[in-house]
C-alpha cells in the first residue's frame, strides 16, 4: 500500500473544511419597466439602465453605502467598451464602491444565471449577499463594421510607416463601409429565433388560436397584476415610464387573431402561426435582484421573500436538426425535479418564459408526450401537465416584454413575491418552478420555495 | 424657481439702482446650516420694568426675563439685560421681549417702546421673539386686553422689521411654564436661522410636555434614532422634508405614489433612507406604512403628510373629478392613515404627526374652493387629533406654507408669480427648505407641548392671519 493518502480519502478531507450548504434567500427585486425598441428608452444605455434598477433596489431596501458580496448580471448586446458594464454600474450607484461585481451572459438566461452564481456563492457561505440582474437594449445596440474595413484599420493601426498604413487603406472597398448592425440570428444556422420555433411549433402541432389564447392571458394577467398594485414594490418608472409600454389592456382574441404570421412563411406543408401578438417583442429594459443568506437579511431587518432551492441547466443539438432552438428547459425540468424528488404537479406556481406563445405551449406538450419522455428524457412515463391556473399567472414576456437579459431577474423576484404572498395567505410552504429558454440551444431552471 | 429680482436689488449696479429708485428691496435671508452660530450678536432680553429711556441704573426686575435669560446664556449666547449695554456701532442678534407679567395694556408701554429703541440696531435677519401669555376665559377683562394686545403688536412689529428680519411670538397657554421644554425649543427655533421664512407668528405652547436634549451637542441631531415617514417625498417640498429630517438624525421612510418611484428612489439614496412606493388614497394605506417601518426600522415616531395635490377651478366651473381628487389626497388620506396609526397602538411614545395645510386654507383663495377645503380641513382635523395623541407625549400639528418657490409655484404665470412673491414682510417667497426645518422642529422631541397647532411658513404673508 502506498502511503499517500488514497484518492478516496481527498474528499472526506476537503468536505471537514467545506462550511454546510446554507439557505439563499430572495429579498426582493427592482427593475424599470420594460419599453418596446425605438421607444421610451430610446437614447438610454444599458449603464444608465442596469444603474437605474440597482438605484431603485438600494433605495427600496436602504443598502447606501452598503457593501454586498457582488452584484452579478450582463447584457446580451453589449459594446465593447462595456467590458465591465456591471463594475461601473455599481461604481455609478449608491452602493459602497467596494461592492466586487463582474458580467456574465448566457444569452436570454443570464439573469437566471445570475442568480444561480450569486445564490449559490451565499450557499456556500462565500458571500453573504448580493444582486443578480440583466440588462438589455435593442435601441442602443452596438453595431459594428464591416469585415473588411476592420482588417484594414487593424492593419492599419499596426503599420509602422505611413507608406504601410496607406497600403493598408488601398486595400478598402466601398462594400466594406456598410455597417454590421447586431443580429440575433443563430450564427450556425442562420435562421432567426423565429424561424427556429417556427420548425418547433410545425413539428407539435401547435394551434394559432393556443397560441393567442396564451398570448391574451398574458396581457391580461400582466394588467390585473399591475391593477392589484402587485408591482408596486417590483418596479421603478424610468424615463418617465411607469408601467410595461408592451402591455396591451385591451387585446382581445378577436384582435390577435389578425394579425398577419411572420414566421414559419417558408415552411412547408404547414399553416404558419407565429404573428407579432404571440412572439415578445424586441425590448430594452433592466432587472436586477437581491439575495442574501437569512442572517444577513435577518440582521437588516430585510424581508425573505422566498429561497432558492435548486437549478439545472442543459443545452440542445439544435444545428443538426436533433432538437429545437428553444426545448432545453423541457429536458433541464426533469433532471431538476428527479434530483429534488418532485413532480409538476408540485408547483404552486409554474413560470415559462415566453420566448414565443409557442414556445410554451411546445414545452408543455412535450412534457405531456408519452414518446417524447420516454425517448428523449429516458422517462417510463410522460412527466405530466401543469395546471394552467398555475402557469404565468402574472403574465409574462408575451406582455411584458423580453430585454434579453432582464428577463430572469423579473421572473426571479415576481415568483418570489408571489410565492410569500401565497404561503402567508394560505400558511402553507409554496413551491414554484422557473424555466427560461435561450439562443444557443440553452436553458436554465430553478426552484424557488416560500422562505 | 430662482428669484431674479431677489438677486438683481442685492448684487452690484442693480442694487444701487434699485435703492436709488426706491423699490423693493426683498433680504437674502440667513439660513440654517450645520454648526452656524445661533444668533449673529448680542441678545438683548426685555421685560416689564424696561422703559424708553431706559432707567440708567434700573436692576432688572423681572423674575420672567430672568428664566429666560438664564436658559439663553445656558446656550452660551451673550446675553444681556439692558438696551444701553450694546457697543457703539454694534447691533443686537435678537431681542426677546418676555411680556408674561403684563396685567394691563399700559403695562405694555415700557418694554414695547424699550423695544422700539433697539429696532434701528438689528442685524440682518435678527430676531425678535417675544414670549407672552394666552388670554383665558377666566381673565378679567384688562388682562385679557393686555394678552390679546400682545397678538397685535407682535404683527406689527413683524411688518416694521427690514432686512430679513423676523418678529414671532410664543404664548403660553394651559400650565405650560417658562423653563419648560417646547418654550425653549420655540426661542431657539425662533432665534435660529431656521426659522428664517417664519415670520409674525404666534404659537402657543400648552403644556410642559416635551424633552430637552440631554447634551449641548443634541440640539444638532434632535431626531437621533428617530423613524420619520414623509409623504409625497419625491419632490418640492417632500424631498427638503426628507432632507432635513434625515439631517437631524431621522431614519426616513419616504413615501409617493408609484408613478413618482424614480425621484423618490433619488431622494431615498440621499437621504440614505428607504423608498416605499404607496398611494396614500389607498384603504390600507396607514397599516401599510406603519408596517413598512416597524418590520424595517422597529419603530414610527414621525409621521408627515406632505403629500398634495391641486386642482384649481373657479367653484361655478367645478368638475366632481376635480373636487374629489383634491379632497380625497388632501384630507380624506389623512384622516384614515391618522386613524389606522392611531388605532394600531403601534406608534411610539411622544410621536410626532405634522400635516401640511395652506395659508390658502387659512384666508381662501379664489379658484381654490377644493383645495381650501382640504387644507382649512387639515387644521380642523389637527386640532381634533391632538389631544388624543397628548397621553402617549405626543402631538400633532399642521404648517402653512405661504407662497413656497417650488416646481409647482413656477408654473404661475411670471406676472402673477412676482406680484405673489412680494405679498408679504420679507418680500420674498420661501424656500421648501424653510416648511421643512418647521416641520424638523415640530416633530422633534422638544416640542413636546406644541399641540394641535397650526404654524405658518409665510414670510407674514398678507392674507389671513
Amino acid at each position: 500500500m502506498s502511503p499517500r493518502k488514497t484518492p478516496q480519502a481527498a474528499p472526506s478531507s476537503t468536505s471537514a473544511t467545506t462550511p454546510a450548504v446554507r439557505d439563499a434567500v430572495v429579498v426582493g427585486g427592482n427593475r424599470i419597466p420594460f419599453a418596446r425598441a425605438g421607444s421610451a428608452y430610446r437614447s438610454a444605455s444599458n449603464q444608465e439602465m442596469f444603474t437605474a434598477a440597482l438605484e431603485g433596489l438600494v433605495a427600496r431596501f436602504g443598502l447606501q453605502g452598503e457593501r454586498l458580496g457582488e452584484v452579478v448580471g450582463g447584457a446580451v448586446l453589449k459594446h465593447s467598451r462595456d467590458f465591465n458594464l456591471v463594475r461601473e454600474s455599481v461604481l455609478g450607484s449608491s452602493l459602497d464602491p467596494t461592492t466586487p461585481a463582474y458580467d456574465l451572459q448566457q444569452a436570454c438566461a443570464t439573469g437566471l444565471e445570475a442568480t444561480i452564481a450569486v445564490a449559490n456563492k451565499i450557499r456556500l457561505g462565500q458571500q453573504e449577499s448580493g444582486v443578480a440582474g440583466g440588462t438589455d437594449t435593442v435601441s442602443d445596440a452596438p453595431i459594428a463594421v464591416s469585415e473588411g474595413l476592420r482588417r484594414v484599420l487593424l492593419e492599419a493601426q499596426h503599420a509602422k510607416t505611413t507608406q504601410a498604413r496607406l497600403k493598408a487603406f488601398a486595400r478598402l472597398r466601398p462594400a466594406d463601409l456598410k455597417p454590421n448592425p447586431p443580429g440575433t440570428d443563430e450564427p450556425r444556422t442562420g435562421l432567426s429565433m423565429g424561424e427556429h420555433q417556427a420548425i418547433t411549433t410545425a413539428q407539435w402541432g401547435i394551434s394559432r388560436e393556443a397560441q393567442d389564447e396564451l398570448a391574451l392571458a398574458s396581457h391580461q394577467n400582466l394588467a390585473a397584476a399591475y391593477e392589484a398594485g402587485f408591482f408596486d414594490d417590483l418596479v421603478t418608472p424610468f424615463r418617465g415610464l411607469s408601467r410595461d409600454n408592451n402591455l396591451r389592456t385591451d387585446s382581445s382574441m378577436e384582435k390577435l387573431a389578425k394579425l398577419k404570421p411572420v414566421y414559419g412563411k417558408n415552411l412547408a406543408h404547414t399553416v404558419p402561426s407565429m404573428t407579432a401578438g404571440n412572439s415578445t417583442p424586441l425590448t430594452d429594459g433592466a432587472s436586477t435582484v437581491l439575495l442574501a443568506s437569512r442572517e444577513w437579511a435577518a440582521a437588516r431587518s430585510l424581508p425573505v421573500l422566498a429561497r432558492f432551492v435548486d437549478a439545472e441547466t442543459a443545452a440542445v443539438d439544435f444545428v443538426h436538426g436533433a432538437e429545437g432552438l428553444l426545448m432545453a428547459p423541457a429536458y433541464a425540468v426533469p433532471r431538476l425535479l428527479a434530483r429534488n424528488g418532485l413532480t409538476l404537479g408540485d408547483f404552486d406556481f409554474v413560470e415559462i418564459h415566453e420566448a414565443f406563445a409557442s414556445t410554451v405551449l411546445t414545452i408543455l406538450a412535450a412534457w405531456e408526450d408519452d414518446t417524447f419522455c420516454r425517448e428523449r428524457l429516458g422517462l417510463d412515463a410522460p412527466l405530466g401537465k401543469v395546471d394552467r391556473s398555475v402557469l404565468n399567472v402574472h403574465g409574462s414576456s408575451l406582455a411584458a416584454g423580453h430585454p434579453f437579459a432582464a428577463t430572469g431577474g423579473r421572473i426571479v423576484a415576481s415568483t418570489a413575491k408571489m410565492l410569500s404572498q401565497r404561503a402567508a395567505e394560505t400558511g402553507r410552504p409554496a413551491r414554484a418552478l422557473i424555466s427560461i429558454c435561450a439562443a444557443g440551444g440553452l436553458g436554465a431552471t430553478a426552484i424557488l420555495e416560500s422562505a | 424657481m430662482t428669484d431674479t429680482y431677489l438677486r438683481l436689488v442685492n448684487s452690484g449696479v442693480t442694487k444701487k439702482l434699485a435703492k436709488q429708485l426706491g423699490l423693493p428691496r426683498p433680504a437674502v435671508l440667513r439660513r440654517y446650516e450645520p454648526g452656524q452660530p445661533l444668533v449673529t450678536g448680542p441678545v438683548l432680553v426685555l421685560g416689564r420694568g424696561d422703559s424708553l429711556p431706559p432707567a440708567p441704573d434700573a436692576a432688572p426686575t423681572s423674575p420672567d426675563a430672568d428664566v429666560v435669560a438664564r436658559v439663553l446664556a445656558g446656550w452660551g449666547l451673550d446675553v444681556r439685560r439692558h438696551p444701553s449695554q450694546l457697543e457703539e456701532g454694534a447691533r443686537w442678534g435678537a431681542v426677546v421681549v418676555v411680556l408674561t407679567e403684563l396685567e394691563e395694556p399700559t403695562d405694555l408701554s415700557g418694554p414695547m417702546l424699550a423695544l422700539g429703541g433697539t429696532l434701528r440696531r438689528i442685524v440682518p435677519s435678527g430676531r425678535i421673539v417675544t414670549v407672552s401669555r394666552a388670554a383665558t376665559p377666566d381673565d378679567g377683562p384688562a388682562l385679557s386686553a393686555v394678552r390679546v394686545g400682545i397678538d397685535g403688536v407682535l404683527r406689527s412689529v413683524a411688518k416694521e422689521l427690514r432686512a430679513g428680519a423676523t418678529g414671532n411670538g410664543i404664548v403660553l397657554a394651559g400650565d405650560a411654564t417658562l423653563g419648560g421644554p417646547s418654550v425653549a425649543g420655540l426661542l431657539r427655533f425662533f432665534l435660529s436661522s431656521k426659522s428664517a421664512f417664519v415670520d409674525g407668528q404666534l404659537v402657543t405652547v400648552s403644556s410642559d410636555a416635551g424633552v430637552l436634549p440631554g447634551t449641548p451637542g443634541d440640539w444638532e441631531k434632535p431626531l437621533d434614532g428617530k423613524v420619520a415617514v414623509v409623504t409625497g417625498a419625491a419632490r418640492g417640498i417632500g424631498a427638503a422634508i426628507a432632507k432635513v429630517l434625515a439631517r437631524d438624525g431621522a431614519t426616513v421612510v419616504c413615501v409617493d405614489v408609484p408613478a413618482a418611484g424614480d425621484a423618490l428612489a433619488k431622494v431615498a439614496n440621499q437621504v440614505r433612507g428607504t423608498a416605499l412606493q404607496l398611494d396614500i388614497t389607498a384603504p390600507d394605506a396607514g397599516d401599510r406604512l406603519l408596517a413598512h417601518a416597524l418590520e424595517r426600522h422597529g419603530h414610527l415616531d414621525v409621521v408627515v403628510h406632505n403629500a398634495g395635490i391641486t386642482r384649481d377651478k373657479l367653484l361655478a366651473n367645478m368638475t366632481p373629478d376635480r373636487w374629489d381628487s383634491v379632497v380625497a389626497v388632501n384630507i380624506a388620506a389623512q384622516l384614515r392613515m391618522n386613524e389606522q396609526l392611531l388605532a394600531s397602538g403601534k406608534l411610539a411614545e411622544g410621536a410626532r404627526i405634522v400635516s401640511l395645510a395652506s395659508t390658502s386654507g387659512i384666508a381662501g383663495n379664489r379658484g381654490q374652493t377644493n383645495y381650501a377645503a382640504s387644507k382649512a380641513g387639515v387644521i380642523g382635523m389637527v386640532r381634533a387629533t391632538g389631544p388624543l395623541l397628548a397621553p402617549t407625549g405626543g402631538t400633532v400639528n399642521a404648517v402653512a406654507p405661504g407662497f413656497i418657490e417650488t416646481e409647482m409655484t413656477a408654473k404661475i404665470p411670471a406676472l402673477t408669480r412676482q406680484v405673489a412673491r412680494r405679498l408679504d414682510s420679507l418680500q420674498q417667497g420661501g424656500l421648501p427648505v424653510d416648511v421643512a426645518e418647521t416641520i424638523a422642529f415640530l416633530a422633534s422631541p422638544v416640542a413636546g407641548g406644541v399641540n394641535g397647532q397650526v404654524v405658518r411658513v409665510c414670510g407674514q404673508n398678507l392674507v389671513g392671519q
